[in-house]
């Protein structure tokens, strides 16, 4: 590995100030950024380690809001009866995250914030139209992923939690990558105040979308039947080694049903 | 370079290292325990699994720094006065390795599950141990061990 400064922030206000510099990343459970130095495809200064913050660990519900601290681990969430009782489907997602040493160390906030075009709790965050909080405003899942590995987030902001309106029924299938893990497709569904959402990761050619025909069509059916002969754009889709496009469109249509099967069951 | 302190297997330890040290090469080249294995160096294989403060956590993919202050078990620390930890105990008598060279992780890895799911199936060990790779493919005996083991472990 490359050189790096650490440190390790006392406070949300003391990591903001420490990671504003334009080469400093904060470090929140290390799952994507370690190995990312380590192949040399991140070469930051610093490195601001979230861990000691205990403001930003722990899962609240208040009524109908599920509050998810930003470095609350991926196994916490899954393990979690508050968030299994309130929004099931969010703690299967959780508990599907990787494997179990990943779940053990990685987090909603540094999952988030990483945007992956491939990883889960994008998909959950837009597809239940969360809202992300900072330390300096909050921002709609819908405004705050940007595409391929970017968010709406400026230097030297932290996340601090996610919180999520409690849906009346959701499900979240995917498809993995047998070898990753990471998902090949993968399709948050959601009824509920925040709308009727269809959040696709793992598929699209600029990261995580929201699918408005099927969004649509659900908001008049909500069920597997209602999204029949809806097409998926090919020229939309990522296409790598692992799966071309049109197989990815495919399996968007395929998924959708399924995620929608299970929630409407 | 900052001085790491932690306890590993029992013992206080620590070590001048720089900030980029890999937690797996603090333990093996600092501290001299080499039984935690770097397979992959990726993350992906489970060979340097290692309990991290109860949980099972891949040592490659975290810095020695973010270890400070924590309670950290190796392979080494897993049997309890020359006894076999009850899952040791499983893979040997279940012949649950080849080469096995991922073998310290497996069984790391097994614990922690059997811990967490004491009446664990067949399906939920080969589940759980989805960040442990075995390349003489013997998962056969490695699922079988885990059972026996995830039951002696309920004593």
């Amino acid at each position: 590995m490359s050189g790096f400064n650490y440190h390790k922030a006392s406070d949300v206000a003391d990591a903001a100030g420490k990671s504003s510099s334009e080469d400093a990343l904060p470090l929140a459970g290390g799952m994507t950024i370690l190995p990312s130095i380590k192949l040399g495809l991140s070469d930051p200064s610093d490195l601001v380690d979230l861990a000691g913050i205990g403001d930003l660990k722990g899962i609240s519900v208040d009524g109908d809001t599920v509050t998810i601290g930003a470095m609350t681990r991926h196994a916490d969430v899954a393990g979690s009866a508050d968030v299994q009782n309130a929004i099931p489907a969010l703690a299967a997602m959780a508990g599907g995250i990787g494997d179990a040493q990943v779940r053990n160390r990685g987090t909603i906030g540094g999952s988030i914030a990483n945007n992956d075009p491939a990883a889960d709790y994008p998909a959950a965050c837009l597809g239940l139209g969360a809202t992300i909080v900072t330390n300096n405003r909050e921002i709609a899942a819908d405004d705050f992923f940007k595409g391929l590995f970017e968010t709406a987030l400026d230097s030297g902001e932290i996340i601090t939690a996610v919180r999520f309106p409690v849906p009346a029924r959701a499900a979240y299938e995917k498809f993995p990558n047998p070898a990753s893990r990471y998902a090949l497709v993968g399709v948050f569904v959601s009824d509920g105040p925040a709308g009727t959402r269809v959040a696709v990761t793992g598929a699209g050619a600029n990261g995580v979308f929201r699918q408005g025909d099927m969004e649509s069509a659900l908001g008049g059916s909500f069920s597997a039947d209602a999204l029949e002969g809806i097409s998926v754009s090919e020229g939309d889709m990522a296409s790598d080694l692992h799966a071309a496009s049109d197989y990815r469109a495919h399996l968007v249509g395929i998924i959708a049903k399924r995620a929608v099967a299970a929630a409407a069951g | 370079m900052a001085t790491v302190s932690m306890t590993v297997n029992g013992n206080a330890v620590a070590a001048d290292v720089e900030p980029d040290t890999l937690l797996v090469d603090y333990i093996r080249e600092h501290i001299g325990l080499t039984g935690t294995h770097v397979g992959c160096d990726t993350s992906q294989c489970g060979s340097c699994c290692v309990m991290l403060d109860g949980d099972s956590i891949k040592s490659c993919t975290m810095l020695a720094v973010q270890a400070e202050g924590a309670e950290v078990t190796t392979i080494e620390g897993v049997a309890d006065n020359g006894e076999f930890h009850p899952m040791q105990q499983a893979f040997h008598d279940n012949h649950a390795l080849q080469c096995g060279f991922c073998t310290p992780g497996m069984v790391i890895s097994a614990i922690d599950l059997a811990a967490k799911n004491p009446d664990i199936d067949e399906a939920g060990v080969r589940r759980g141990l989805e960040g442990n790779l075995c390349r003489c493919t013997g998962y056969h005996n490695i699922v079988k061990a885990v059972l026996a083991g995830a039951q002696a472990m309920k004593g």
